[in-house]
């Protein structure tokens, strides 16, 4: 578990010492998360690194989970894709039940704090039973296209609250309630981005049979149309008429139809060509992302429609330059010709790659500008400074 | 040397960014919006640039005049956004009726360049500033250098731009220095920093030189 004095090493100078002032305004203040899990990545990855930082600057801070039987989990994951804009079918009695199931936990769990930060949908409706304190909904996620229908149920909770939070400026859906912007951050000592020695590089690219023996294209991310896989292929095959590289692909597939099928056609292709390789990696895959990640030469993040995806800035903290489609949160992350690219298309994918690979010392210049950029912008005492703001705006 | 009666306290500052859900997602829709959205939010997008702004990104001088460069591809009415001082405008009204003029003045006789989708739109934000004692105070000039050459750079915006632009608890540095320390010269210096197109960490070296010199001249 890392400590406050730990970022020093890695935030900019000065950076510990204005949170240790910005927390001394909100001292002894009873600060609570609830989430739907502690597990994974994202919201529950960068609460496991803040709330015991939040302790240690004097903050009571808890968090707390929901929890259910199989069709309260059945629902909530349903409700989430279809907020995030995918068409699914909810029933009244699935949700009525999913209802039901937070006016139990509720109950059982200790809901009492100067201020409640509820994320995402699964905990939503906890919210109806509030009794003191401020209550704002966190969401991580993309809700600008949800499913009228389901957006209108969901809004009956969201409107409860005090206040919402999203990742970017345009993610929001229509509410009645003041919605702050409070972008997603990276922990840098987190298995997926703390340094790896030369051994441990080697061990993992062995055991994944990476060799370093060409330049290296990946890309990391589920195999969904949405990070276009296929149009990553089609980019590599016309920069392969040039260079001599391979292309990693790597991801995973959570057993959705759409996805295997994806992950069948890539493998097919990585059958006819050996320098194509694609992993299949469990989600919790983290030191193999990063070794993945460590030993490229440049990064690709090639979707056409995603949420925020921290993929760029895990990468370019790691030195990389990124090549990234412009959608969602990628184009707020790379910086066109200082970090990056951002690219429309297959074409211009393939012309970036070249790009760089003819012009070699952009490489490590744009790698260095990405790490800076990320080390202002994107690391987790940022979101720690946006967080005690939010606090101390809130509560005061 | 000169010593105030009252000490400057130096603060930082951290933008809280609210989302107003009013989006433009092309440039008529600019001019309406640019005539409706809150002061607040017209502050953030011209004056708060300062504050988001580094100096490895290519600066447009206010997010409008970013949106039309890199959203919409409009370099003209890029460079016509671009070269506005905000300072020049006694009120944020004022310089909202300039910002519309400019854009209507664009746009007459013309076709608006086509629609962006909604993720490229411009999305009409504003923000709440909360003020960060740094617990660093100065009653002489000497005191002030050391401490403005090591506040965060936050600070530099609080007490040069929010303070001249906004109602603020802490202290505008010119002010501090005009007031307290009886230096109308240096004072007005600081007041003439252009932070257009610059980043904070240089703004605060030229004032750290206005100091120096002031210093030199033994009027310190």
């Amino acid at each position: 578990m890392s400590r406050i004095d730990d970022y020093r090493r890695v935030a900019r100078p000065g950076t510990v010492d204005f949170i240790l002032k910005l927390a001394e305004q909100v001292k002894g203040r009873r600060f609570l998360h609830v989430t739907g899990g502690r597990l994974g990545g994202g919201a529950a990855e960068t609460l496991r690194a803040t709330v015991p930082i939040l302790n240690e600057l004097g903050i009571d801070a808890r968090w707390e989970i929901t929890g259910g039987d199989s069709a309260y989990y059945a629902t909530a994951r349903t409700l989430q894709a279809a907020l995030e804009g995918a068409e699914r079918v909810l029933s009244e009695e699935g949700l009525a039940r999913w209802v039901d199931m937070n006016g139990l936990n509720a109950k059982k769990l200790d809901l009492d704090a100067d201020l409640t930060l509820v994320h995402d949908s699964q905990p939503a409706s906890l919210v109806s039973a509030r009794s003191g304190g401020r209550w704002v909904w966190r969401c991580h996620f993309d809700c600008s296209s949800a499913q009228a229908g389901t957006w209108t149920f969901f809004r009956t909770f969201a409107g409860q609250y005090d206040a919402a939070v999203f990742s970017l400026p345009g993610f929001e859906g229509r509410l009645g309630i003041p919605m702050y912007v409070v972008p997603p951050s990276i922990d840098p000592f987190s298995e997926r981005n703390r340094d790896l020695t030369p051994r441990e590089m080697t061990e993992i690219l062995g055991a994944l049979r990476i060799a370093r023996d060409k330049p290296l294209l990946v890309q990391v991310g589920p195999f969904a149309r949405a990070n276009d896989p296929l149009g990553v292929v089609n980019a590599y095959r016309l920069v392969k008429k040039h260079h001599d590289v391979r292309l990693v692909l790597a991801g995973t597939a959570d057993g959705e139809p759409e996805r295997l099928e994806l992950l069948s056609q890539l493998l097919e292709v990585a059958h006819e060509d050996p320098d194509v390789v694609v992993l299949e990696l469990p989600a919790e895959a983290h030191r193999q992302v990063n070794a993945l990640q460590r030993a490229a030469t440049i990064v690709l993040q090639k979707s056409v429609r995603t949420g925020f995806d921290l993929g760029p800035a895990e990468a370019m903290w790691k030195g990389k330059p990124v090549i990234g489609g412009y959608a969602g949160g990628l184009a707020q992350q790379i910086i066109a010709n200082v970090t990056g690219y951002t690219v429309y298309s297959v074409e211009g994918a393939a012309f970036r790659i070249r790009h760089l690979l003819n012009n070699p010392e952009l490489i490590p210049r744009m790698g260095a500008a990405g790490r800076e950029h990320v080390r202002r912008s994107f690391l987790i005492t940022r979101e720690l400074v946006d967080d005690l703001a939010l606090v101390i705006h809130l509560t005061r | 040397m000169r010593q105030a009666a009252k000490p400057f306290t130096f603060s930082g500052c951290v933008e809280l960014r609210q989302t107003l859900d009013v989006h433009a997602l092309d440039e008529r829709e600019l001019l309406h919006r640019l005539g409706e959205a809150p002061a607040e939010s017209i502050f953030f997008h011209t004056f708060g640039y300062f504050l988001r702004h580094r100096a490895f990104t290519t600066a447009y001088g206010n997010d409008f005049a970013r949106w039309a460069a890199l959203e919409i591809g409009d370099r003209a009415l890029a460079e016509r956004l671009a070269v506005v001082d905000p300072f020049a405008f006694p009120t944020l009204e004022g310089l909202r009726e300039h910002l519309v003029t400019i854009v209507q003045d664009h746009l007459r006789g013309r076709e608006a360049e086509g629609r962006v989708e909604f993720d490229r739109g411009f999305h009409f934000q504003r923000s709440h500033i909360v003020e960060v004692p740094l617990g660093l105070a100065a009653t002489t000039l000497v005191e002030f250098r050391a401490g403005l050459s090591n506040v965060d750079e936050s600070a530099i915006y609080l007490h040069t731009i929010e303070t001249r632009a906004r109602e603020r608890r802490a202290e505008g540095f010119a002010e501090w220095l005009r007031d307290a320390l009886d230096l109308p010269a240096l004072a007005e210096r600081f007041e003439r920093v252009d932070p257009y197109l610059t980043t904070l960490e240089r703004v605060r070296a030229r004032l750290l030189g206005f100091i120096d010199e002031t210093l030199e001249e033994g009027r310190g």
